[in-house]
């Protein structure tokens, strides 16, 4: 049994493949561009192609993230805030808070033992606090993306960033420069500023522990450590982080097709279909 | 072919046609020399005003029906050139741009007004509103001081007595204004046919505790709530109600419901985001999600717990209904009544719905969730939005709310009751 999840997101598109012991046999990443519909098809046929299998091979299909109702192939459509929630247990069994930070939204969700959605809060209709307040941040400062991290940490005095809006807070980051504040410091106040704002999300649906922090930000090393400090809590965070809805979304489609449901590319003519 | 219902659709096949006859008797008013008042919707003393003969327009009603015609966006941009802030109340910017374009909508062209009666202080910004107008047509300008409904008391009676007092020296201003007395048997009539049409609409509104109901009642309140809030006190208000309530009727005989299939049963707290009225609720209507209360269609008035206008006691019981409109009630008042709604409607769920335009829905309502969800376990989804403006709902951050919400009240169904094998 082979089943696929495919998380179509604002920035990047992932898809990744379990088999039947819920093991990952293949993940792909792809930047979603303007063409949804291809992003989500080009993910979905690079991790095909890392696991030299065929879409006939694939049992079940669970698309999620914004563009799930634009993955053509999909046989269900899941939101990535309850496929965010599977993924973070399934890697993480003990979770009960989940915090997502993804390319423009940041989500904070409660789950029960059962890894089912108590209570969500979501960023209100601004980027402050999200992925793009950190691409802000990194062009203005001449920084790549995976930079951020290891240069915040080198902060000796972080800075307090008051503005909370992406577009402003380029202009903040300006006057500090022109004051000589140090890149790190900067820096460093903008991964404490997201942190704060990503908290007051965690309080709404209640902080239990342990708490996941997942999406594409998580593999910022600076914020990991800025919530940490704030929290003074140790995160889950896994390697796979930017994966998690994905994987969520594959374990939506493995519970289908373990109850024998089929998706339509398993239907569709294939060597096996074609067989009397 | 034909529908083999008798009543289906009149409901709002009516209240088109009277909200169509009254938007045309205002636009004639100039013609015919009827004076006209302004006024608010919540806690609304219409019938004192109409017993004097005027026609009254309602600008919260201008302006839900420019965000439902899809022209709200042009009036707000029309205020914020003015300079009215990106902050101020969307009812309040559409209205300014209305005002000042002419005054006219897509309701057809409004009349000035020869009194302004703003009746309704719980919102400081209603306050400056009716200010701005009064600047804007030279016109008199009533401030009718209603004080806020507090906890823990029953309304008291000083309240009562100072709106009283201030009602009759309205009555004294109207009388001026049109050269007619204060009739106060005119004004008794008025308030017997208010009270038979609040009995009718409490009827259609508790309809909604069958299962499935035979009415949302949000999204289709909304259309039946409008005669009862403009035209209450009339006896073409009381027939609208009785024909409403031969549909409901009808409904619930055949087991006809606003959806195929009632699958979530969800108390509604918020107004509606007008300019996205359609697909806002289809959003809920997917999931099979039926609103049997809200708090939205009580705004003009909460007649469910009791209250009535009473035609043996007309300034009294007009003063009592002013006080407790639903937004001049403080938050444990209202909380009790989402309780009782959760209660008493079988609901699945709680939905908030904030609001940024309206301060005196929206502060408090994270409290409210918090409440819900801690204390009382009931699942909560909180949205945001606006009511006027258009550029505050974003589909689809809103429509992954409400999937991600549903789909785990489903999961969790699913979870407590297995499906038969």
């Amino acid at each position: 049994m082979l089943v696929a999840g495919v998380d179509v997101g604002s920035t990047t598109t992932k898809a990744t493949l379990l088999d039947e012991n819920k093991r990952i046999r293949a993940r792909s990443l792809v930047d979603t561009g303007a063409n949804v519909v291809r992003a989500a098809e080009r993910a979905f046929r690079e991790a095909l192609r890392q696991a030299g299998l065929e879409e006939w091979d694939v049992n079940f299909t669970v698309g999620t993230g914004y563009g799930r109702y634009r993955v053509p192939f999909g046989d269900l459509q899941v939101t990535e805030i309850s496929c965010h929630a599977k993924g973070a247990c399934f890697l993480f069994p003990d979770t009960h808070t989940i915090l997502d930070m993804g390319g423009q939204d940041t989500k904070a969700i409660r789950v029960s033992e059962r890894a089912e959605v108590k209570d969500f809060a979501m960023n209100d209709k601004c980027a402050a606090g999200t992925g793009r307040f950190l691409v802000a941040a990194a062009q203005v400062l001449g920084l790549e993306l995976e930079e951020l991290g290891t240069v915040s940490a080198q902060a000796k005095k972080p800075l307090k960033i008051t503005n909370v809006c992406t577009v402003f807070v380029e202009q903040e980051i300006v006057m500090h420069l022109a004051r000589g504040c140090r890149v790190e410091d900067v820096l460093a106040g903008v991964h404490s500023a997201i942190a704060g704002r990503s908290i007051a999300l965690l309080r709404r649906v209640g902080l239990e522990e342990e708490i996941t922090f997942t999406g594409g930000v998580a593999r910022n090393v600076g914020m990991v450590r800025a919530l940490e400090e704030r929290l003074k809590l140790k995160l889950n965070v896994s390697p796979e982080s930017q994966h998690i809805g994905a994987i969520g979304a594959a374990l939506f489609a493995w519970e289908r097709a373990a109850h024998g449901e089929a998706g339509k590319q398993r239907n569709a003519v294939g060597p096996e279909a074609a067989a009397p | 072919m034909a529908s083999p219902y008798q009543f289906q659709g009149t409901g709002r096949d009516l209240q088109k046609d009277l909200l169509a006859n009254w938007y045309r008797r205002l636009e004639n008013a100039p013609q015919e020399g009827t004076p006209v008042a302004y006024l608010f919707i919540s806690g609304n003393i219409g019938e004192l005003l109409r017993s004097f003969g005027f026609e009254l327009v309602f600008p919260e009603v201008n302006a839900l029906q420019c965000g439902i015609k899809k022209v709200a966006g042009d009036f707000i941009l029309k205020a914020e050139d003015l300079g009215y802030s990106s902050d101020v109340c969307g009812y309040v910017k559409n209205d300014i741009g209305l005002a000042t374009s002419g005054n006219r909508g897509p309701f057809g062209t409004l009349p000035k007004p020869d009194l302004l009666v703003c009746n309704y202080s719980g919102c400081n910004t209603y306050i400056k509103w009716f200010e701005a107008l009064a600047e804007i047509y030279g016109a008199r300008l009533f401030l009718l001081d209603v004080p806020y409904r507090r906890t823990g008391e029953e309304e008291r009676r000083e309240d009562i007595e100072y709106v009283v007092a201030q009602l009759e020296q309205l009555a004294e201003v109207a009388a001026e204004i049109t050269g007619r007395p204060y009739d106060p048997h005119r004004l008794s009539q008025a308030l017997a046919h208010a009270r038979a049409a609040e009995d009718l609409w409490v009827r259609i509104l508790e309809a909604a505790r069958h299962r499935p109901s035979p009415i949302d009642a949000f999204f289709e309140a909304v259309f039946f709530m409008a005669p009862i809030y403009v035209l209450r006190g009339t006896a073409e208000c009381v027939e609208y109600y009785q024909a409403a309530w031969k549909e409901i009727e009808e409904r619930l005989t055949h087991k006809l419901g606003p959806v195929s299939e009632e699958r979530f049963r969800v108390v509604l707290e918020g107004p509606p985001p007008w300019p996205h009225f359609r697909t806002f609720w289809e959003l809920f209507k997917r999931w099979g999600v039926v609103c049997v209360a809200s708090t939205y269609s009580k705004v003009g008035g909460i007649w469910d717990f009791g209250l009535r206008h009473d035609p043996a006691r007309p300034l009294e019981s007009l003063a009592e209904y002013a006080v407790n409109c639903y937004t001049n009630w403080d938050w444990t008042l209202r909380r009790r009544m989402l309780e009782r709604y959760a209660e008493d409607y079988g609901a699945d769920a709680l939905v908030i719905h904030s609001v940024k335009s309206c301060r005196s829905f929206s502060v408090g309502q994270a409290d409210v969730r918090d409440y819900f969800t801690r204390e009382r376990g009931l699942p909560t989804l909180f949205l945001e939005s606006d009511l006027a403006d258009p550029r505050y709902f974003a589909e689809a951050q809103i429509r992954n709310r409400i999937d991600a919400f549903f789909e785990a009240l489903e999961h969790r169904r699913a979870a407590v009751t297995p499906p038969l094998a």
